[in-house]
């Protein structure tokens, strides 16, 4: 069984509907013994930091997290989830992250009129490239488009654990990141189509 | 590099998708779950269901409708039309939508749009405006918003209510030409362009459509962030396909594998 982590981080209804349609048991739950009993863990998310953090930490879920990602079991980050990985985001006046990767989480440019540039949020379909091979990419042609909507991107310290790059605002950012069997993407695979299902269905059979 | 959003328009009528010239003479074209799922197949990048009579008949939304696209198609699609409080844009949200389109009811409670976006984040409110040309008659912008599928006339004038709607926190803005809409004569391009240039949130051009050529024009003159269609594909007259490549030959960035 797949848990997908509930932390009031978002609606996840989508992530659910993605793993139904692939035949994939999935659940989505708030309780860390389901969390620390799962096979997988897929940590969605999207809204603010600051709200994130306080929710892991109203529900007591930092602790199974990071038990789960230290055992070795196969975990999914996306969107918010994936910059809560982080150590630190700028966002809400600066919030601690999960550490569970190194670097941090830096805003967009904002767009600042009469100059024509790339709106904030980045919200639509962008290319990622390909920066190493991965088993939860097997099958996805790179530069392939997936769905964004974000204000916010992480820099990683460790750049060999850039697994994907996409380019906005002027920067290219980690669009997915990975570490033994942590991978996480900023974008939301349960909304990119076709190609989105593809990296779930790898993801539901990858033994890291 | 994002590339432009192609948005099929669907309006739904007694569950059906319905198409009319300016809210006139509306003729079903299919059905939502079907349409939804040969759209996206098709390659369109989102979607967008407005229930066009929920407000006017006084019930909520059909949700088991968007339950149901919602497992056809894993694609972003937003949802306007009987959304009348924070609790009716929470079970849309639930039944697995990305997005609330709110319009009449943002403009007669603004605060709705800083309840929403307070509890689901600013991604999840699409303003939706329909403006119509008022030259020289009180608005400075030259266009006035109307409501209730274009019978009322505001007094509010459409770039002020844009940037008021992005204070309030509306995560990108739909905006529809009551000039333009059903004419297939092209988007409104210089309304698109005025608000486009003048918000710091994706605009989303909607109304005219009715070649591949005019959305060209909305990307490149308009600068719009993504383009609404309807008439144009429901017609069954162009794909998304035909569409697209039209835009990749004027050198536009969209979406070409699916």
């Amino acid at each position: 069984m797949i848990a997908i982590i509930d932390y009031k981080a978002g609606n996840l209804t989508s992530v659910k509907l993605a793993f139904e349609y692939l035949g994939i048991e999935a659940k989505i739950t708030n309780q860390p013994d389901e969390i620390l009993a799962a096979k997988r863990v897929v940590f969605p998310g999207v809204g603010s930091a600051g709200a994130a953090r306080r929710n892991i930490v109203a529900f007591h879920l930092e602790n199974a997290l990071k038990t789960v990602v230290g055992r070795g079991t196969p975990f999914l980050g996306i969107c918010l989830g994936t910059q809560i990985i982080f150590d630190f985001s700028e966002e809400d006046g600066g919030t601690k992250g999960l550490s569970l990767l190194s670097g941090k989480v830096k805003r967009f440019a904002p767009f600042a009129p009469p100059n024509f540039m790339d709106k904030v949020p980045q919200i639509g379909w962008n290319a990622v490239s390909i920066q190493r091979k991965h088993p939860v990419l097997e099958g996805i042609e790179d530069k392939s488009e997936f769905y964004f909507v974000h204000s916010y991107y992480a820099v990683p310290t460790i750049k060999e654990e850039i697994i994907g790059e996409t380019e906005y605002a002027g920067v290219k950012f980690a669009a997915i990141v990975g570490k033994n069997n942590l991978i996480a993407t900023q974008f939301h695979p349960e909304k990119s189509g076709r190609i989105g299902l593809k990296l779930l269905e790898n993801f539901s059979g990858w033994t890291p | 590099m994002l590339t432009k959003r192609i948005i099929p328009c669907l309006d739904i009528r007694n569950k059906k998708v319905t198409k009319g010239v300016r809210f006139q003479g509306n003729i079903d074209v299919g059905d939502p779950v079907e349409m939804a799922a040969a759209y996206s197949e098709g390659g369109c990048d989102e979607l967008v269901f407005y229930d066009i009579t929920a407000s006017a008949e006084g019930r909520p939304i059909d949700l088991s409708m968007v339950a149901e696209v919602a497992r056809a198609v894993h694609i972003p699609f937003a949802v306007g039309g009987g959304i009348s409080s924070v609790k009716d844009m929470e079970r849309v949200l639930l039944a697995g939508a990305e997005k609330i389109s709110v319009n009449s009811l943002a403009v007669k409670n603004p605060s709705i749009i800083k309840e929403g976006a307070k509890a689901f984040g600013s991604q999840c409110i699409v303003l939706g405006m329909d403006p119509v040309r008022v030259d020289g008659k009180g608005c400075k912008s030259g266009y006035e918003i109307t409501v209730r599928g274009f019978r009322e006339k505001t007094g509010l004038d459409a770039l002020e209510w844009a940037k008021k709607a992005v204070d309030l926190g509306v995560g990108e803005i739909v905006v529809n030409s009551v000039d333009a809409d059903g004419t297939l004569n092209g988007y409104e391009l210089t309304l698109t362009k005025m608000i486009a240039m003048n918000v710091p949130v994706p605009v989303v051009a909607s109304g005219g459509a009715g070649k591949p050529e005019h959305l060209v024009s909305v990307f490149t003159d308009g600068c719009a962030d993504a383009a609404i269609i309807a008439s144009i594909i429901h017609s069954g007259k162009y794909t998304i396909r035909q569409i697209k490549e039209v835009l990749a030959k004027a050198n536009i960035p969209v979406r070409k594998k699916w």
